[in-house]
């Protein structure tokens, strides 16, 4: 077998479905049949894990750190909102789509900003624009509505068919939708000889580019694909909750972001998954101690997770899953986690 | 006119202020190419010492100022020995996602210990007030900034351009690898220099305290200030961030006044403008290679 064709297959394996992936989703469903009384958490979930995802394509796959990740899920929230208020799209899922491709556009304007430089000036920008983009939204109060948000949103049925209840049920299952649907995109994107060139880039820019990769136009189009997909989170935020308001951009968003995908682990879509729901299990857990100082506990775990070391906390975590797969199946152990250090 | 030179003298006390701030984080960039967001809470810490020594203890002013100081030096150097040492060789990444937990917690501490709101200190009379200079308003307070600020920025130069450790410090800044081979303990001189600088940021809080406002939220509010000192100036000398600071002191003050509506849009829109020019800095090297 030749090298190439041997790269090939393994790209090939690594893309096909598993019964465990399978498995997952259907538990998430079920969690909404299961759980009728949680929806609104469940979805603030769904909506976290669509926004780690996005910054999982460019952290976990390009290799670019981003701080101001909140400015994409900012635009895609007041885009939506505004949208909603003034009546302009009034159907759901055309206005998630138009807020979506907004946050895209200022992704695309944005990236020719990020993809200089090194990893160093990439935070001060990606954090720049974040808190500019506040400071915009505060200035321009008339259009946003300043520190009170964007209020009295009335969302209009999904298809014009689906009305959204109080109880968040069809919010639940219209974000776990656009989700599923997101993710599908997703992995096949990062499966794709493009997502290989990605990985690629990330592990090495300078080899990469010598084996002829377009190194600055790979990372415009995974920067302006996570800023659509930030924006889509930010739009399904003020969707399901009828708000937008200026802590949409706050960096304690992009750090908390940052946290969720580092809980969940970089590099394999499921990440940003998996660490929305632990994160907000966290965040539960820590505000039922002590409600006001949360913030210490999420910090401590953050400081604990960096000195154990990300990638020694993974092997810990899928130590027993992979003792079971191994007992059960009687071959080596398919849930690892392919992580480099980005 | 006499309200132009009012902003610019009030532009470089809060920009002098932003220097004996931030400086330490120009080598801890510069020296060991560590990003560390946790940077404001050290300066908080000297700021919350300061504010207890006078108001609770009813100590002078002048005497807290010091103690800030060895304060925010001594918390700087125990956390440099105990944890940022194992992370220098770390990714970007792993360092600001241990600096970010870090800040959390610092605010969420402070926040436990001494409650959410701002917190003022009690200047001595002698300080209070303001006098006119051919019809110029100046703040005793920002004068003494000015002052104080001043002396340390030449007492810094001077140790770095004459002394031993200075020279010392700028070889392992210029090339770790090559100064450790001619001798230079460079984790030594990190240390130090790490420690001091923290010091330097906890006089700065104390300073900083009546102007830039003290509370618990202050490391996340000024973080963005710091780092732009820092890669705006470059970390190859100390003459850099200094200018640096007195163009971001002036510009925010000019901006604050002259187009309040703006907000601090002028500083982000300036701050990117000079990244994308110079992505390396407006003066010199970068700190990050």
């Amino acid at each position: 077998m030749s090298a190439s064709s041997d790269v090939g297959y393994h790209a090939q394996r690594q893309a096909r479905w598993h019964y465990g992936e399978a498995a997952f989703w259907l538990i998430v469903l079920a969690c909404g049949f299961v759980f009728p009384s949680r929806y609104l958490i469940m979805t603030d979930i769904l909506r976290l894990a669509l926004f780690a995802m996005s910054l999982d394509l460019l952290l976990g796959y390009a290799g670019i750190v981003s701080l101001g990740h909140a400015a994409f899920f900012g635009v895609g929230a007041y885009a939506a909102g505004l949208l909603a208020l003034h009546g302009i799209v009034n159907e759901p899922v055309l206005a998630l789509v138009v807020a979506g491709l907004v946050a895209m556009v200022l992704g695309f304007a944005t990236s020719f900003l990020v993809i200089r430089g090194v990893d160093l000036t990439r935070l001060m920008v990606t954090l720049g624009i974040a808190l500019l983009l506040e400071a915009l939204a505060e200035r321009f109060s008339n259009v946003t509505g300043g520190t009170d948000g964007l209020q009295g949103i009335e969302m209009q049925p999904i298809f014009g068919e689906i009305p959204f209840d109080m109880f968040g049920k069809t919010g639940f299952f219209y974000s776990l939708a656009v989700l599923l649907v997101l993710f599908l995109f997703a992995r096949r994107v990062v499966h794709s000889p493009f997502g290989l060139s990605l990985r690629a880039i990330k592990n090495n820019p300078l080899r990469a580019a010598a084996t002829g990769i377009p190194v600055n136009r790979r990372l415009i189009a995974i920067y302006t694909l996570a800023a659509f997909y930030a924006g889509i989170a930010g739009a399904l935020f003020t969707q399901t909750t009828a708000i937008a308001s200026l802590d949409v951009f706050a960096f304690e968003r992009s750090a908390d972001l940052m946290l969720v995908l580092v809980i969940g682990g970089t590099g394999y879509l499921y990440g940003g998954l998996i660490g929305a729901v632990l994160f907000r299990m966290l965040q539960e857990l820590f505000s039922t101690i002590t409600p006001q100082y949360w913030q210490f506990w999420i910090g401590l775990v953050l400081v604990v997770i960096v000195l154990v070391g990300r990638q020694r906390l993974h092997r810990w975590m899928l130590y027993v899953p992979n003792l079971v797969i191994k007992q059960i199946a009687g071959r080596k152990a398919v849930v690892a986690i392919p992580e480099s250090d980005a | 006119m006499t309200s132009i030179l009012t902003n610019l003298f009030d532009g470089v006390a809060y920009g002098m202020l932003l220097f004996v701030l931030a400086c330490g984080l120009a080598v801890t960039l510069g020296l060991m190419n560590f990003v560390n967001l946790a940077h404001g809470a050290f300066a908080m810490a000297g700021g919350y010492v300061c504010m207890v020594l006078v108001n609770r203890m009813g100590w002078p002013f002048f005497a807290a100022l010091p103690l800030a100081f060895v304060s925010a030096a001594t918390i700087g150097i125990v956390l440099e020995r105990t944890l940022y040492r194992h992370l220098y060789a770390r990714s970007h990444l792993d360092q600001v996602l241990f600096t970010i937990g870090l800040t959390f917690m610092s605010v969420a501490a402070v926040d436990y210990i001494q409650g959410s709101s701002r917190v003022f200190i009690n200047l001595p009379a002698a300080l209070q007030g303001q006098f006119d200079v051919f019809g110029v308003g100046i703040g005793r307070y920002r004068l003494m900034i000015i002052v104080i600020c001043g002396l340390l920025t030449i007492g810094l130069q001077m140790v770095l351009a004459k002394t031993r450790f200075g020279s010392r410090l700028r070889a392992a800044v210029d090339d770790p690898r090559a100064a450790s081979g001619l001798g230079i303990n460079v984790p030594q001189v990190f240390a130090f220099t790490f420690a001091f600088g923290c010091g330097l940021a906890g006089l700065g809080g104390a300073l900083s305290a009546e102007i830039l406002g003290l509370d618990p939220y202050f490391p996340l509010k000024f973080m963005i200030y710091f780092l732009i000192v820092v890669t705006v100036g470059g970390s190859s000398s100390i003459t850099g961030p200094f200018l640096a600071s007195l163009l971001l002191g002036i510009g925010d003050v000019a901006g604050k006044y002259y187009v309040p509506k703006m907000g601090p849009f002028v500083i982000y829109t300036m701050m990117i403008v000079i990244l994308i020019w110079r992505p390396n800095g407006l003066f010199g090297r970068t700190a990050a290679r």
